[in-house]
């Protein structure tokens, strides 16, 4: 990187304090603003999921319905799985962290389409409303999935008012990867080719061709599934003459690219931990970026194990676990890769390197788990029980959450301006790490087992692993609520980060936290290679440069 | 092998010991190559950990692109020794036996209704003679079921609209469970019942001493009387005078469409043919027959495919429509 470091102190003028008006926030086209705006609501639905998610982990200490009747129990997993998914998850790393970093790694100004940006974030905001308002008017209890004809004739809740804020919400994660997209192509700093780029920018147009090829399908299912409701017109409710597997392939088209969505993002960030914490180029700089794409494209291709046990031929179902197989062969090159960028290299344990270090624990465990269920002669058993749910929790709470924590571990110092207490957040990656993993190991075993999955009442004989599934909750509740805590402190007690706290490579490191304005005072020409760091020390230059 | 154990589920079904020996073969194979990624990691930990703060690693030359290729290609091989094992397995699952007895599965929110091949019904109960082939051909009166036996292994979801089929041969007597596995409502997970294996003896002796009929399964009538009643035979009638396709030997045999199709004859297609009688018409015949949509319950629809499954040919000159038997649909199939 040819740009060096301009200044260790913060300018005087940065995003965050040139104007304080709720006015400038609002209706700010900034991207590290509306980061921000959305860093908010996705905390505000995540701390409700969470809330949810330690009521049915209380309901399930016991086998008896104690806490809550069903039909309640059943309102709870369903908006715990509505709001963590589309609310929570589906947003979280992209729509905070991508858009605040993605034009600094790519040294523009903004993202291609400011007020588009903005628009993401209102249609955000606006779908949640409709989802929230649809709880407090009673929610609805079809589970996530929707599964007809249960949603479209039988269930009585409010599933047309939470379809509406899905499909609302929808339209803002196919702007934001359209954003993506049309950034990373058109608005690269000079120097800066494809495979210049971060692996956190790869991760994230990869994403983006999913958001936007994928989300369309939901949008549509849903519409069907609200006329359905409405008009009877015979789609998915056989009594009309519909079929309800149907909306499973419709529904799961998208559903299972959007676990993509969820994860390909951590792993984008996992791979830019891995390298900044062994100060080493990251190994197979290639393989990853391009096992980014080939996950996006075959994660299209393989909706149909979700349906081995739904009435789908065996035909079908021998195509598609066939094609399962593929995926993960990118996701075990990802783990391979990022343990080889250790070797010969220098490595530290701070903090967002222990989230990195427990995701590829964690991933290690979702992903074998996925093989398993991808394999038919073992899906047949497992399908629909307890060991589905710890997988996905695997996946998508274990490695998604702790790939969008080490993320925001790494770059909050650039975000913020300001350094988080270390010891304290370290002990936090480890509660978090612990309290996860005693939640959700005797899930797999309660799922083996048999016991199936959303039952409010259970044969007493899964009592001791659920009992066991609770009390990690809670502590996986503690290790969650630490960081929120100490973040927030560190905002006006902190200390405050020079430009390049972990001595990373790469465009936003080299510009002042937090960032000004327009992000840099020069337009950055890049000229080296991503991760250049040199070899053995950093002593001959002041500030490592490179990319 | 673990009976009532915390840990393992008990194996009593021909499929269970075939799942887990997979199933540990994979777990095998995780817990192996987990363990040594996660070593290699703490071993990388320790000897490079960072000694001073101004350093940094070492930049490798050359290519990796053999040891890229090796653990690209090693997880793909293994992963396709898991595609083909599970598929054999699943196979073997999806096709019950020529000589499976058959029995019927109605799903229904909340509850699993379950009729034996002589009639007898039973609720949330099922008892079945251990060592014995058992194909169930399962449909649903409302949402998707999903009828799970985790101790069987087995597994398959039960549809609205639809039959879906499944098989099992019970290897140890007991009782074990059966739950709804697809969420279906409120009560969904109120909506599960025992299974019961007997000895063949105890099972004959139970289904002596239980009188026509299992003790909640009430009374349906019989598909005989449904074919009369419903009056079926005005027009299905094995004489020169029928305006409809002669039914006698229909079962299992392949049928000419209007249009050029042909189609075999199963379960689903009579059901259709029942309800939906427009939906394929019979090379031969005009569309006259009405729907029995709404006037029949699952319930009477099975009683009359029994029925009609048991119409055999009356001589050589049953009928041009008429093959020889196919195999038993395979399970899952569409209809």
């Amino acid at each position: 990187m040819s740009e060096t470091v301009t200044a260790s102190e913060a300018p005087r003028e940065n995003y965050l304090n040139r104007d304080h008006s709720v006015a400038s926030w609002l209706l700010t086209r900034d991207h590290k603003r509306i980061a921000i705006l959305y860093l908010i609501g996705i905390s505000i639905f995540f701390a409700l999921g969470g809330l949810m998610a330690v009521l049915i982990r209380a309901e399930l200490a016991t086998p008896q319905g104690d806490l809550f009747p069903a039909d309640v129990y059943n309102r709870l997993f369903t908006m715990h799985g509505i709001l963590m998914i589309f609310f929570f998850l589906i947003p979280s790393i992209p729509a905070v962290l991508g858009n605040f970093l993605i034009p600094l790694m790519v040294g523009a100004k903004d993202l291609a389409f400011p007020r588009i940006n903005l628009l993401s974030w209102y249609l955000y905001m606006v779908g949640a409303s409709f989802t929230f308002v649809s709880m407090l008017w009673g929610g609805i209890d079809t589970g996530w999935t929707f599964y007809t004809p249960l949603s479209t004739t039988f269930a009585t809740g409010q599933v047309l008012l939470t379809a509406v804020g899905i499909f609302i919400a929808g339209f803002s994660s196919i702007l934001t990867g359209l954003n993506f997209i049309v950034t990373i192509h058109r608005m690269r700093a000079p120097g800066l080719t494809w495979f210049r780029l971060p692996l956190f920018v790869w991760a994230h147009y990869a994403t983006s061709i999913i958001q936007v090829l994928g989300t369309p399908v939901i949008a549509i299912t849903i519409l069907l599934v609200g006329a359905e409701r409405l008009f009877h017109i015979g789609v998915f409710d056989p009594k009309y003459g519909g079929d309800p597997v149907l909306f499973q392939h419709l529904f799961w088209f998208y559903s299972h690219p959007a676990v993509y969505i969820m994860i390909l993002p951590a792993m984008g960030v996992i791979s830019e931990l891995v390298t900044c914490f062994s100060r080493k180029k990251i190994f197979g700089y290639h393989f990853i970026a391009l096992s980014s794409l080939a996950i996006a494209v075959l994660g299209f291709l393989v909706w149909g194990h979700h349906l081995f046990i739904s009435g789908q031929s065996v035909v079908a179902g021998t195509i598609f676990s066939f094609l399962s197989m593929f995926v993960a062969v990118p996701s075990a090159v990802k783990v391979f890769n990022w343990t080889a960028t250790l070797y010969k290299g220098s490595v530290s344990l701070e903090t967002p390197m222990l989230y990195a270090l427990g995701f590829i624990g964690v991933f290690l465990i979702g992903g074998l788990t996925g093989v398993m269920l991808a394999t038919l002669g073992i899906d047949i058993h497992v399908h629909d029980t307890y060991f589905i749910v710890a997988h996905f929790h695997y996946v998508m709470v274990g490695s998604a959450i702790m790939g969008y924590l080490g993320g925001m571990h790494f770059w909050w110092p650039k975000i913020t301006g300001r350094l988080y207490p270390a010891f304290i957040s370290k002990v936090a990656a480890v509660v978090v790490f612990i309290g996860f993993n005693v939640t959700f190991l005797p899930q797999f075993i309660l799922g083996y087992l048999g016991m199936p999955r959303r039952y409010h009442t259970y044969a007493p004989e899964f009592q001791t692993w659920n009992v066991m599934s609770s009390a990690g909750a809670t502590v996986l509740g503690i290790g969650y609520l630490l960081p929120v805590l100490y973040l927030l402190w560190s905002l006006k007690y902190g200390e405050k980060a020079p430009a390049n706290p972990w001595h990373a490579t790469g465009l936003e490191w080299q510009t002042a936290s937090p960032p000004p304005l327009e992000n840099f005072e020069v337009t950055p020409v890049v000229t080296e290679d991503p991760y250049s760091y040199p070899d053995g020390t950093l002593r001959p230059k002041e500030v490592p440069v490179g990319v | 092998m673990f009976p009532n154990s915390p840990v393992f589920p008990p194996q009593a079904s021909t499929l269970s010991h075939k799942v887990d020996a997979l199933f540990f073969f994979m777990l095998g194979g995780a817990i192996f190559f987990s363990l040594l990624i996660v070593a290699v990691l703490v071993f990388f930990l320790v000897k490079y950990r960072r000694r001073h703060p101004d350093e940094s690693g070492r930049v490798l030359t050359g290519h990796a692109t053999l040891l890229e290729i090796t653990w690209t290609g090693i997880p793909f091989v293994l992963l396709m020794v898991c595609f083909f094992w599970g598929a054999h397995v699943f196979f073997g699952a999806s096709r019950p036996p020529a000589d499976a007895a058959q029995y019927y599965v109605y799903g229904k929110q909340w509850m699993w209704k379950v009729e034996h091949p002589d009639g007898k019904r039973e609720i949330n109960a099922f008892h079945v003679p251990v060592g014995v082939p058992i194909k169930l051909t399962m449909t649903s009166e409302d949402v998707i079921h999903d009828f799970a036996v985790p101790a069987f292994r087995l597994k398959m979801d039960v549809l609205p609209g639809r039959y879906t089929t499944a098989w099992f041969k019970a290897t140890a007597v007991g009782q074990y469970h059966i739950f709804c596995d697809q969420y279906c409502g409120v009560e969904h997970s109120k909506m599960v019942g025992t299974i019961y294996v007997m000895e063949p003896q105890d099972y004959r002796a139970w289904v002596a001493g239980q009188g026509a009929f299992g003790p909640a399964g009430g009374t349906v009538a019989s598909g005989a009387e449904l074919f009369v009643s419903k009056a079926c035979t005005t027009c299905h009638r094995p004489d020169s005078s029928a305006r409809a396709p002669i039914l006698q030997g229909v079962f299992g045999s392949k049928v000419a469409l209007l249009g050029g199709q042909t189609v075999t004859a199963d379960e689903n297609y009579i059901r259709e043919s029942i309800l939906n009688p427009q939906a394929k018409i019979v090379q031969g015949y005009q569309p006259i027959m009405p729907t029995f949509k709404d006037q029949l319950s699952e319930e009477e629809v099975i009683q009359l495919i029994k029925y009609i499954k048991d119409l055999k040919p009356e001589g050589a000159a049953a009928g041009s429509a008429t093959a020889a038997p196919e195999a038993p649909a395979v399970p899952g199939s569409k209809s």
